[in-house]
């Protein structure tokens, strides 16, 4: 099967160059027999590469360890799921993941676009076809996971403990996915610009794919700091690492672009913008790759340092150098068709709302990128670690936390001063009050007051115009509330969707205040005797240090420890954290005998998490002191870490809801220029 | 007794006769490994010194934060050393933050002799001076000067727009100050 995978792999090498060929000419020319060549082609490159990654599945299930990435990324006694995730668990893997799921992409990409849109798929699939080329010849010439060894080691190494996790199961190909996706919207950015054909076509084509993409991404980031948290034990879930950083990156532009494009659909504006931030979203998610291979940038999620760095930077330029030629060329053919007609207006809104999305994305692609210019400019290196990155954005977040609220209500074109005081004044009145109590109860942080008090404006925005919107269909059309809620939803999924995401995004921005108040304690206890803390909410935890066992699992050496957790005096249970030492086997028997075991990666951590509404307990036993019954934990409080992981729910909630088929598109008219549901009422009654 | 109380001492008495005297030699690296033994503490990972308080001194732990372990984890000297347990720097770096407080040194002062050593790149992020400032200070630089550009752009040109309509437009210069107020008033009123 690895001969079909590798013919597999030389197939889609000549067929993405053909596809890339023709597409372009067949676009260009509009030669109807090259246009078809071009379709058939990425259902064949689709189809060659699906060839290939069975070929590396069946080695991987096979354990044929005559293949140096199966030997280097399994191990006999891996359980099946955690093999079949290591086709993408490493370098090589990963990038023929890439190649087959665009591939994918852009096939569905060609059977499933409207023929409305026919002008544009040429040129879609010489982009798709051109980007999978790269990822094919990466794969064949600087990573292929098919390379033979010269001899079959009775056991591979194992895939990483720290991979050996469910988050990890599905987190990485939710990001891929994310990534990989963007490159259909970017394809027919592309399009549109080499055909010509600029207006809102493109993006109309393309509205459901970023949707697609972005949720991808915001589900991809979301597992990746469930498996942080839970998995590398230091007890949070963001450490502005640079291959985190390289995965919000794409993520800011795609929400940014996500927003200006409605400008663009609604009033014709922000045609140069949206192509700027598609090209950079694209630009992105290759520069996370880039990062995350090249070793370029030191991180504890990086693969190993290889050539493939090299490719990867030449392919960054040449898009670079691409796209700002293709964009000077079509400059003329980018005018906006209206103009802002006021700073107080919903465009506007829209417009900062961008501004602080890309600052953010700068300052984060700044701070990633500073060691490096630090190296260069001054021969200095430096450490750019959290502290930078929380200083310049959390200032930056809580702005755009409030442009979150103020921008759905502000009216398109131009905002009344009596708008504003009918859209402005629950969410205001909510804001303050919540400022208030915060201030009366003491709390004197003022970035977590800020945040609070915004997400309590912002909770306002999102309700009133949920309740005003039930209340108008109650009202004109008799309906019940829960009938009346489904259906406004219903009629305008994309909006009430964008509501329901917003929601996620106050709810993450509560959960990330909780980081500020996390309170840590070490001790090293006897059985029996107690550890006291008290958490930020007041209550105070007993530990009681129960005893430590030590046993096999079935890849691993364990030693756990319990202890008995009370909160004022009242015991809430046992609790566990293991650490791990995984071990491989160097004869092929199962289970693997004491004396043929070896040593495997560097002992692991399982923390033991018990999560409420109000605060995490979070206890990692970090060994035993020589010579004694004395075990040593580090115990410590997480308030509002549960509502991370549903905030993530919610915002996936909303992007579903988003993406729902049923959305209808309307360009701006009448009815479109008031902010909010009430004031399209108002219209409708006077007329 | 509830019964999760029950399940508990149930648990905790399987768990108890476990304990023992940790009593081992590290093996040797690749060495076959998984011999019998109650509370090895070699078996997974390392013996752990005894805590005292300093490790928990907000002072040596806000010293800490600031640090970051030299052993190329990426992580602060604190979360390392409370983290990756397989990491020897981050606690040899703790015990000489602890000597240089003992001593009486200041936090400037502990960590200025860190960075004589380390250099700058021991620091968690980099010093608010000369070029690092550009650092800092170029995201929301550049993000204000956009800004500002952008408001001054749009309203540049809505002017011009707004005159350009104007003259293409109804003259109103003949209205009547009541007739203009009026105007106005329902041109405040009108919801575009």
């Amino acid at each position: 099967m690895t001969t079909l995978g590798q013919l597999g792999l030389w197939l889609a090498l000549l067929i993405g160059a053909w596809g890339t060929f023709v597409g372009f000419y067949g676009g260009i020319t509009g030669r109807a027999e090259l246009i078809a060549s071009a379709r058939r082609a990425t259902y064949a490159l689709c189809g060659v590469l699906v060839v290939a990654s069975i070929g590396l599945l069946v080695a991987l299930l096979k354990h044929d360890f005559n293949v140096a990435y199966v030997a280097g990324y399994t191990s006999r006694d891996l359980p099946t799921v955690y093999i079949l995730s290591a086709f993408y668990g490493g370098q090589a893997g990963s990038l023929l993941f890439w190649a087959v799921v665009l591939s994918i992409f852009g096939a569905l990409a060609q059977w499933l676009t409207s023929r409305r849109y026919d002008h544009l798929l040429p040129h879609v699939a010489g982009v798709t076809s051109a980007v999978v080329l790269f990822f094919v010849i990466v794969t064949l010439f600087a990573a292929n996971p098919f390379e033979r060894l010269p001899f079959t080691p009775a056991d591979g190494s194992g895939l990483n403990p720290q991979l050996q996790n469910p988050g990890m199961v599905i987190h990485p190909p939710m990001l891929y996915l994310g990534y990989i996706s963007i490159t259909i919207p970017f394809a027919f950015g592309v399009a549109a610009l080499v055909s010509r054909r600029l207006d809102t076509g493109w993006l109309h084509a393309i509205r459901k794919w970023t949707i697609v993409s972005w949720l991808f991404l915001s589900i991809g980031i979301t597992l990746g700091r469930w498996w942080a948290y839970v998995e590398l034990g230091w007890g949070g879930y963001w450490a502005w690492d640079p291959v985190e950083n390289a995965s919000f990156l794409p993520w800011l532009t795609m929400t940014a672009f996500l927003h200006s494009v409605m400008i663009q659909e609604k009033r014709g504006m922000l045609k140069k913008w949206n192509m700027v931030l598609i090209s950079l979203s694209f630009l992105l998610s290759i520069f996370g790759t880039f990062i995350t291979r090249s070793g370029i940038i030191s991180s504890v999620h990086s693969f190993a340092q290889s050539q493939v760095g090299y490719y990867f930077l030449g392919f960054l330029i040449f898009i670079i150098l691409a796209m700002a030629a293709l964009l000077w060329l079509r400059l003329p053919m980018l005018e906006s068709e209206a103009h802002l007609e006021s700073m107080v207006s919903r465009e506007a809104s829209f417009l900062f709302n961008n501004l602080i999305l890309v600052g953010i994305a700068f300052s984060v692609f700044w701070g990633t990128m500073f060691p490096i210019i630090s190296e260069i400019v001054r021969g200095t290196q430096v450490t750019v670690g959290p502290p930078f990155f929380n200083q310049v954005n959390i200032p930056l977040g809580i702005l755009l936390l409030a442009l979150t609220g103020i921008g759905p209500l502000i009216a398109w074109r131009k905002a009344s001063v009596r708008n504003l005081q009918r859209q402005f004044a629950v969410p205001v009145a909510s804001g303050g009050i919540a400022a208030a109590i915060l201030t009366a109860l003491g709390m004197g942080n003022f970035y977590a007051i800020a945040t609070v008090s915004l997400g309590a404006f912002v909770t306002g925005t999102i309700l009133q115009e949920f309740v005003r919107g039930v209340g108008a269909r109650h009202r004109l059309h008799g309906e019940g509330y829960a009938q009346a809620l489904a259906r406004l939803v219903g009629r305008n999924r994309r909006r009430y969707g964008g509501y329901v995401v917003h929601l996620g995004i106050v709810i993450y921005f509560l959960a990330f205040t909780g980081q500020a108040f996390t309170v840590d304690l070490e001790a090293s206890l006897n059985p029996g005797e107690v550890a006291e803390m008290r958490s930020p909410w007041g209550h105070t935890y007993a530990f009681t240090h129960i005893g430590v066992s030590q046993y096999d699992e079935l890849n691993r050496l364990v030693s756990a420890a319990s202890v008995e957790v009370a909160r004022d005096g009242e015991r809430v249970g046992i609790m566990k954290s293991e650490k791990r030492q995984h071990f491989t086997c160097s004869a092929p028997i199962e289970p693997c005998p004491r004396q043929m075991r070896q040593r495997s990666f560097e002992p692991s951590t399982e923390a033991g998490i018990r999560s409420d509404l109000r605060e995490d307990v979070y206890i990692v036993f970090a060994g035993v002191v020589e010579g004694t019954e004395e075990a040593v934990y580090r115990f410590t409080l997480n308030p509002m870490v549960w509502w991370v992981w549903f905030g993530g729910f919610v915002l996936v909630v909303g992007g579903v809801v988003t993406l729902w088929p049923g959305t209808t598109i309307r360009t701006v008219g009448q009815d479109d220029t008031q902010g909010g549901y009430a004031a399209q009422l108002v219209e409708a009654k006077r007329a | 007794m509830r019964r999760r109380d029950l399940l508990g001492h149930v648990a905790a008495a399987a768990v108890l006769p476990l304990a023992g005297v940790a009593r081992a030699q590290e093996p040797p690296a690749g060495a076959a490994v998984g011999a019998p033994e109650l509370y090895d503490p070699f078996r997974v990972g390392r013996p752990r010194d005894r805590i005292t308080d300093y490790e928990n001194d907000p002072f040596i732990v806000g010293l800490e934060s600031r640090m970051r372990c030299t052993c190329g984890c990426n992580l602060d000297v604190y979360t390392c050393r409370t983290t990756d347990f397989t990491c020897a720097t981050s606690p040899a770096m703790h015990r000489e933050v602890v000597q240089m407080v003992e001593s009486g040194k200041t936090a400037q002062e502990v960590i200025d002799a860190f960075v004589a050593r380390h250099g700058e790149m021991v620091l968690m992020a980099p010093k608010k001076e000369g070029f690092n400032l550009l650092g800092y200070f170029l995201p929301g630089a550049a993000i204000a000067s956009v800004g500002a550009w952008l408001i001054w752009a749009l309203t540049k040109r809505r002017t011009r727009v707004v005159t350009a309509e104007a003259s293409d437009g109804v003259d109103v210069s003949g209205l009547v100050p009541e007739e203009r107020a009026k105007l106005e008033a329902e041109l405040s009123n009108l919801e575009l």
